[in-house]
C-alpha cells in the first residue's frame, strides 16, 4: 500500500458562510469568503495556494477565486462532472496532487445560492438546454415530465420498497434523524427545530413515494477544504484528517439520475464499486468505520448506500436505523450534523467538512467513542464518488 | 400559461429514427444487426459486440409496469397533475418511461399490463404515453395517435 496515496494527503482545514435561503451577496464572494475560512483554519496563507480542485455546477471559476483572492499562480485546477455525484472526487485530485508533488495547498470549494437563485428542485438546470450528447439523456425522461431529481430518483424508491417492504416511514426514520443532528448544530438551517416521524408523514408529496420531508434543503452558501501532504498537516494547528480513502466509480449502462434499463434499479453499481476501491485503498472494512456522512439529497439513498457500502445487506438498512445504529451513540452514527436534510444543502462539501469534525472530535454532535474512521459520500444515482477520513493514530 | 421547462428533444444520427417511428405512431427498438442485441435508449454502438451496425423492430407496444411515480410538485404547464409517469418492460425485452393516462394514481401497481400510445407532448412532439390495455386486449392499431 505504501506506493498509493493512501494517508498521504490530509483535509487540514475548513472553512464555510453561514448556510441560508437567501445569502443577499454574489457566489463569487460566498466562494471567496469559504476558501479564507477554511486557510485561516489551516493558518495556512493565501498565496500559498497552488492548486484548485472543483466539481460541477460550481458556477464560480477557480481563476476567478485565485483572481478575486490575488493568488498568483495555480499549478493544478481541475473539474469533476456530474454535480454533486461528484462531491468526494475533488477530494481524490486533491489528495492525488499534493501527494505526487505536482501542488502544495489544494483548495476545494462549493459556493451557490441555490435556493435565492437557481433551485435544482424547480426543473432542468440552465444547461439542460444544450443539443449535446451530454445532455441527450433527457430526451428520455424529461419530455414525460421527468424533470426534477426527486422525480427521477422516484421510481428507485417505488422499486425497493415493493422489493423489500420499506415504507415511507422508513424513509422518513431517515429525515427525523438529521433533523434530530440538526437540532443540536447551531450552523444547520433547521437548528433547534427537530420533527416527529408524524409530521414526516403528513408532510405532502413531491413525488411519490417521495415527500416533502424527504427532500433535502435548497440553501445558498459556500463551504471549502484545504487538502496538503499529510506531513505538513502535522505541523498545522488541527488535528489532521488523513485521506485514507478516495474514489470514483461508473456501473454499468450509467445514465445520469436514470440508469433505468438495468436488471435491478434499485441497485447501485457505481457505488458498490466505489466501496470497494475505498476499502481496497485504505485496507479498513465497514465495520471498521467509526462514522458516516451518507449523501442525503433524499431519505431512501441513505437507505440504499449504507446496504451499498456493506453497513448492512439489500433490504436491511430500514432495520438497522430502527435498531438504533444511526444514532450519535450507535455503532455507525450518520449525518451528525444534521445532514443535508438539516444542516444545508451544500452538494455534499458540508459532509466533507463534517467528516473532518468527527475525526478532530468537534462535531456538535461527537460520538462518545474514538473516531478513528468516517466515511463521506457522494450523491447518487449519479456517477459516485467517496472518501474514509482516518484520524493520524 | 408560462413557458415549459421541457428541453427541446435533442435528435442525433442515432436516435432520430425512434423520433421519426413515434412521429407516425410506431414505437420502434434499435437492433444490433451483427448480434442481435435490442437497445434502448439508442447509441452509436452495441453494448455487447461493439457492432456499429443496427437496424429496428417494432415493437408490440405492451408491456407491464417496472415502477412509477407520481407528480405533485413542482408543476410544468406541459402537463397536468397529479401526473403519473412510468417505467415499463416491453415485452420485446427493453423498458421505456412514460407518461400514464387512463389509470387513477391510487390504482398504480407494479407489474400491470400497460401498453404504448402516441399523444402530443411539449413542443409539439408526439411521444409514447403509457394506458392501460383495453378490455378487448387486443392492441390498438400503430397508427392510434390519441389526442
Ligand atoms: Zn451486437
Amino acid at each position: 500500500m505504501s506506493q498509493t496515496f493512501s494517508r498521504r494527503a490530509a483535509i487540514a482545514g475548513i472553512g464555510a458562510t453561514e448556510f441560508s435561503k437567501d445569502s443577499g451577496r454574489s457566489e463569487w464572494r460566498l466562494a471567496c469568503e469559504s476558501v479564507l475560512a477554511a486557510l485561516a483554519d489551516a493558518q495556512i496563507g493565501v498565496e500559498e495556494v497552488d492548486g484548485f480542485a472543483l466539481f460541477t455546477m460550481e458556477n464560480n471559476p477557480e481563476i476567478a477565486v485565485a483572481r478575486a483572492l490575488g493568488i498568483p499562480e495555480l499549478k493544478f485546477f481541475s473539474r469533476i462532472p456530474h454535480g454533486g455525484g461528484g462531491a468526494c472526487a475533488p477530494v481524490q485530485q486533491a489528495a492525488l496532487a499534493v501527494s505526487s508533488g505536482v501542488a502544495d495547498v489544494v483548495v476545494v470549494y462549493r459556493a451557490f445560492n441555490e435556493r435565492s437563485g437557481h433551485r435544482f428542485g424547480a426543473g432542468p438546470p440552465p444547461f439542460a438546454y444544450a443539443q449535446n450528447t451530454d445532455q441527450e439523456y433527457r430526451n428520455w425522461i424529461n419530455p414525460y415530465g421527468l424533470l426534477t431529481p426527486a422525480q427521477q430518483e422516484a421510481f428507485l424508491a417505488q422499486r425497493y420498497m415493493a422489493k423489500y417492504g420499506a415504507t415511507s416511514e422508513d424513509f422518513g426514520r431517515v429525515s427525523v434523524l438529521s433533523r434530530k443532528h440538526a437540532a443540536n448544530n447551531p450552523k444547520a438551517w433547521f437548528h433547534g427545530r427537530p420533527i416527529r416521524l408524524e409530521e414526516h408523514q403528513s408532510s405532502r408529496f413531491i413525488a411519490e413515494p417521495l415527500r416533502l420531508l424527504d427532500c433535502c434543503q435548497e440553501s445558498d452558501g459556500g463551504q471549502a477544504l484545504v487538502i496538503v501532504s499529510a506531513e505538513r498537516a502535522r505541523d498545522l494547528p488541527h488535528p489532521p484528517a488523513l485521506i485514507s480513502g478516495a474514489a470514483q466509480g461508473v456501473g454499468p449502462q450509467q445514465i445520469s439520475m436514470s440508469s433505468y434499463y438495468r436488471p435491478d434499479i434499485d441497485e447501485m453499481p457505481e457505488v458498490e464499486l466505489v466501496a470497494r476501491q475505498l476499502w481496497q485503498q485504505s485496507g479498513l472494512r465497514p465495520a471498521e468505520i467509526d462514522a458516516a456522512v451518507i449523501y442525503d439529497a433524499f431519505t431512501p439513498m441513505v437507505l440504499l448506500q449504507l446496504e451499498e457500502y456493506g453497513f448492512c445487506g439489500r433490504g436491511e438498512a430500514k432495520d438497522y436505523l430502527l435498531d438504533g445504529h444511526l444514532e450519535v451513540d450507535g455503532a455507525l452514527p450518520v449525518n451528525t450534523h444534521g445532514g443535508q436534510l438539516g444542516e444545508g444543502y451544500l452538494h455534499g462539501v458540508n459532509g466533507i467538512a463534517e467528516g473532518v469534525r468527527l475525526v478532530r472530535g468537534t462535531s456538535t454532535n461527537q460520538p462518545p467513542k474514538a473516531i478513528d474512521n468516517v466515511l463521506v459520500t457522494g450523491g447518487s444515482p449519479v456517477p459516485h464518488s467517496g472518501l474514509v477520513l482516518s484520524a493520524d493514530r | 400559461m408560462s413557458k415549459t421547462s421541457v428541453p427541446p428533444i435533442t435528435r442525433t444520427h442515432d436516435n432520430v429514427f425512434w423520433f421519426d417511428g413515434a412521429q407516425q405512431g410506431r414505437l420502434l427498438i434499435q437492433r444490433c444487426a451483427d448480434c442481435a442485441t435490442l437497445r434502448h435508449p439508442p447509441g452509436p454502438a452495441c453494448p455487447a459486440c461493439r457492432s456499429f451496425e443496427w437496424d429496428t423492430m417494432e415493437s408490440s407496444r405492451r408491456g407491464t409496469l417496472h415502477s412509477f411515480t407520481v407528480i405533485h410538485h413542482p408543476q410544468d404547464p406541459a402537463f397536468t397533475y397529479p401526473l403519473a409517469v412510468g417505467l415499463i418492460d416491453l415485452a420485446e425485452g427493453t423498458r421505456l418511461v412514460a407518461d400514464i393516462e387512463g389509470v387513477e394514481p391510487g390504482d398504480l401497481q407494479l407489474g400491470m399490463e400497460l401498453e404504448v400510445v402516441f399523444g402530443a407532448h411539449a413542443h409539439d412532439e408526439t411521444l409514447p404515453r403509457l394506458r392501460p390495455v383495453p378490455a378487448a386486449a387486443t392492441p390498438s392499431e400503430p397508427d392510434g395517435i390519441t389526442a
